[in-house]
């Protein structure tokens, strides 16, 4: 079995250090080494978007960055979007729009949608569309998470 | 984006009365799927946790000659390694029951013969999952290579390489002792349709084909598996159904379904897919030979070759007519494919297919036949949609030779309360014609077309199920209640079912606190599927909460020393209705019951008769790029039938959900097979299902025609908006191009083709 190197990183404000291999995905790092198991593995070669995470202030999706890659890194995980225990505004918008039915991917849309927002406060019904393209929802046929996330970005212009 | 000056997501309410129902609460277990705290089947954790992965065959078919794990078995980290041959010995079991054993245990590990690309052939226990999948190139597998048959066309050919010698077709319920690929066919025959085609002025008759398509859900197959020392099987999974998971286990593994233990973890979608177990049974026999727990979960790529897609399929449809729109006899020819061993949905398409309307005339053939693919799933509707796609494009081309509106050639034909379906079963009170109507007066319909947009209906139907659920009601003393329930909540089910309780009991849904338990824990409650749920396991909440009512009653009775016969509980409080001195809330008698005689418990197991079926329909208008054959869904509207919707939110959820896995299979999704039978496309990169970019709004229009057989009218909402979008989007394609689309999916390379 390869060796295993040792890896420093910031996860969600805090310092978080690890042990993988080389060949373990960042993805596989966060939910079996570190157990944030909120970010999800939906194919494992970056189509479906239930992985992103924020990695040095851009989404990616974590199945495909190695865990030796993020080494120094700062991220982001679903686990880090609300303040202690009062929730984002996209959180609290996707639940009360209802813009989750199973929800596994809900943890890849919200970060997603929160890095859009940052970037774009007042999104159109199409650039959502269109920055949500990456991230796969196979339940809600996105009607209810568009609307979330113009919500979200109301609530957020109002704060 | 087109602006609109109506209520885009609409509920044609008939029954208003009620404290909860109707209204869109937060649901229970909200703040924990946001917030990544919900765990799902692949976030499962225990001590002494070893991984799994599962060899598969490289063949659609072939016959397995040798397996020889030794090399694999002496990887430094290997663990186990497990075979068809590990499964215990049954020695009970002959004739059929053999061979229906036989096939369900192949399926999970194939013994003399690999009938799929993917299908699976070891199972490793490793330290992580790395030296697991390391193994798997270890085991050295003798194949001898058949030729596959991957279409019905081709397994029905007389001349078709056969996939078990010991199927043979079953012909109108006889064995005929043939071998062959049909399993079976059966009819389903109501008059004379001899008689009422040549009454006809006008038939149209067209063939259909279909191809594979997968129920897509993000999360794949998992599922841990822990044999204690002490003979019990522990399994944690992501399923629709966790009795069905210990059910099968207990068939497979020939054990007592009590010495079954299945915990439901959250699921990431099932849509049918995750009735049936496939890597369950590999991790318990892993486990029994290590005696440590074994988690596997499957890639995607297993996900799509190794699980249970739709099937393909090719249909005959021919309906007759007279001038005025009157059908007087339709036809249906469907062959389905059942995948590896037999059971596709033909039988389910059969009971849909012109179930929409009261023909008096009728026949259906359906034929179950075994191609070289997986072994087929539930898929919302499941065969449904494919009969739709047929049925619905030839009733659109009746309207047009008779020069009818299409909404208004189904409204003249349409089944009301009294008809009798081709399958037999009459129908009680339903909501077809209901929503034709709405699709009719719908400002989606009554609008103008834009320019060089085209546009198409259909109307599809689904029958629902109702089969065994339990509920248990537990007090607390602060005047809330714990619901424990067996229903894996997919789309918010836990809140649709705290709801129905909540009514009951007058106490808002907040105040009951809604749980998914173990198999230990409950009653038997069957799949989460056949649009079941809120209205079975719904149905045992309202009993449960009806002997919590019953006990509160006869307790306040007991305390105040006075007949229960005069007391009543509602909105919250149990009053006399002789006294008025005599009143306490709920939440009052909550805090006395420790001392006034123990506390209360409410349960109830149901089997529920007054199954209601639904019926969807679409309104879709789309645009199609000359040089390209792209299609762009423009602007799409669902209709569909609730009965009664406990959480609107959760139902247009469910209607959008469907209508857009139903226009990815119409546009893009396919099962790519090469010529030896394996799929080319098992990714998500291209096996395309529909982005956020592809689609407009999906605007709804909930209609109640409350069910009679449900104390609250509810039908069930999970799969008849799946069935129109096909034939809807076909129909608009040939209203904007005038080329009848008669192959799924209507690519753009096929709509360039078609003439």
């Amino acid at each position: 079995m390869p060796g295993k190197t040792y890896v420093q990183t910031t996860i969600n404000g805090e310092q978080v250090d690890f042990l993988c291999e080389p060949r373990q995905s960042l993805l596989e790092c966060l939910r079996d080494e570190i157990g944030l198991t909120g970010t999800k593995e939906g194919c494992n070669d970056g189509n479906c978007g239930a992985c992103t995470i924020n990695l040095d202030g851009r989404i990616v999706t974590s199945c495909l960055v190695l865990g030796v890659e993020a080494e120094g890194a700062t991220i982001e995980t679903i686990e880090g979007v609300a303040d202690g225990s009062n929730l984002h505004p996209l959180q609290l918008a996707f639940l009360e729009n209802a813009a989750l039915q199973c929800g596994i991917c809900t943890p890849g849309f919200i970060v997603s949608s929160k890095a859009l927002l940052e970037e774009n406060p007042n999104p159109t019904e199409h650039e959502i569309r269109f920055w949500l393209a990456n991230n796969l929802c196979r339940c809600t046929g996105y009607d209810k998470i568009v609307r979330a996330v113009q919500d979200a970005a109301k609530r957020l212009q109002e704060a | 984006m087109t602006t609109t000056d109506y209520e885009r997501n609409m509920v044609n309410a008939t029954k208003t009365d009620f404290n909860v129902i109707g209204t869109r609460p937060v649901r229970h277990d909200g703040t924990d799927k946001v917030t990544g705290r919900a765990l799902y089947g692949a976030d499962f954790d225990t001590s002494g946790l070893l991984h799994g992965k599962i060899l598969r065959s490289p063949h659609a078919h072939a016959i397995i000659k040798s397996v020889d794990t030794s090399k694999a078995e002496a990887l430094e980290g290997v663990k186990a390694i497990v075979t068809a041959s590990d499964f215990p010995e049954v020695e009970e079991k002959t004739g059929e029951d053999e061979t229906k054993l036989k096939w369900l245990r192949d399926n999970i590990l194939a013994s003399d013969k690999a009938l799929y690309g993917g299908h699976a052939i070891a199972g490793v226990a490793a330290v992580n999952p790395h030296v697991a999948e390391e193994a798997l190139n270890l085991i050295q597998v003798e194949y001898q290579v058949l030729t596959p048959v991957l279409t019905t066309q081709e397994a029905m050919a007389d001349n078709a390489s056969i996939l078990h010698d010991s199927l043979t077709t079953e012909e109108l319920g006889k064995d005929t002792g043939t071998v062959s690929n049909v399993a079976s066919h059966f009819q389903h025959v109501k008059g004379d349709v001899v008689k009422g085609f040549s009454e006809a002025d006008i038939c149209i008759e067209r063939d259909f084909n279909t191809t594979t398509v997968h129920q897509g859900y993000i999360e794949p197959h998992n599922g841990t598996a822990f044999w204690s020392a002490d003979g019990r099987l522990h399994v944690w999974c992501s399923t629709q159904g966790a009795f069905a998971v210990r059910d099968s286990l207990s068939d497979l593994l020939d054990m007592p379904v009590s010495m079954i233990r299945v915990t439901p973890m959250e699921i990431g979608g099932g849509f049918g897919g995750k009735i049936p177990i496939y890597v369950e049974p590999v991790a318990a026999l892993l486990s029994k030979k290590t005696g440590a727990p074994v988690k596997i979960v499957m890639s995607r790529k297993e996900t799509f070759e190794g699980s249970g897609p739709t099937p393909g399929s090719y249909m005959k449809i021919k309906v007759g007519a007279k001038k005025d729109g009157t059908i007087t006899a339709a036809h249906a020819w469907l062959a389905m494919e059942a995948g590896a061993y037999p059971g596709s949905p033909v039988g389910a398409a059969a009971q849909c297919v012109f179930s929409v309307y009261d023909i008096e005339n009728a026949l259906i053939d359906g034929y179950d036949v075994v191609v070289n693919k997986p072994k087929t799933a539930a898929y919302r509707a499941p065969g449904a949609p494919n009969a739709a796609f047929g049925a619905e494009q030839v009733l659109n081309e009746l309207a047009e030779q008779i020069g009818m509106d299409p909404i208004d050639l189904r409204l003249k034909n349409v089944a009301t309360e009294g008809t009798r379906r081709p399958d037999g079963p009459v129908f009680r009170t339903i909501g077809a014609k209901e929503v034709l109507e709405a699709m009719r007066d719908h400002p989606h319909y009554q609008s103008e077309k834009a320019a060089g947009h085209g546009r198409g209906i259909a109307i599809g139907f689904w029958f629902n199920i109702g089969f065994d659920s339990a509920c248990n009601i537990a007090v607390n003393s602060d005047g809330t209640v714990n619901l424990t329930e067996g229903s894996t909540d997919i789309g918010g089910s836990r809140t649709s079912i705290a709801m129905q309780a909540a009514e009951v009991l007058g106490i808002p849904v907040e105040d009951v606190r809604p749980s998914v338990v173990d198999t230990d824990t409950v009653g038997f409650t069957a799949i989460t599927g056949g649009s079941r749920t809120t209205f079975a396991t719904g149905w045992a909440a309202y009993e449960a909460a009806q002997d919590v009512v019953r006990q509160c009653i006869e307790r306040a009775a007991s305390i105040w020393d006075v007949d229960a016969d005069g007391l009543q509980m509602k909105d919250g409080s149990i009053s006399s209705t002789a006294d008025s001195e005599l009143s306490m809330t709920f939440k009052e008698l909550a805090s006395q019951l420790s001392d006034t005689g123990g506390g209360i418990m409410g349960s109830a197991s149901v089997n529920p008769g007054g199954v209601g079926g639904s019926f969807a329909g679409n309104i879709a208008d789309v645009s199609v790029d000359e040089d390209t054959g792209k299609v762009t869904v423009e602007r799409f509207t669902c209709v569909q039938d609730a009965g009664k919707a406990i959480h609107p939110s959760y139902v247009e959820g469910q209607m959008q959900g469907g209508s857009v896995q139903g226009i990815g299979w119409a546009l893009n999704e396919e099962y790519f097979m090469n010529d030896q039978g394996n799929m080319s496309n098992s990714s998500l990169l291209d096996y395309r299902m529909p982005t956020a970019l592809d689609l407009p709004m999906i605007d709804t229009v909930i209609v109640e025609v409350a069910n009679p057989g449900h104390p609250f009218g509810v039908r069930g909402v999970g799969e008849a908006n799946i069935v129109p979008p096909t034939p809807t989007l076909a129909n608009a394609i040939y209203d904007a191009t005038g080329k009848r689309m008669t192959d799924l999916p209507m690519s753009p390379g096929a709509v360039l083709a078609a003439e």
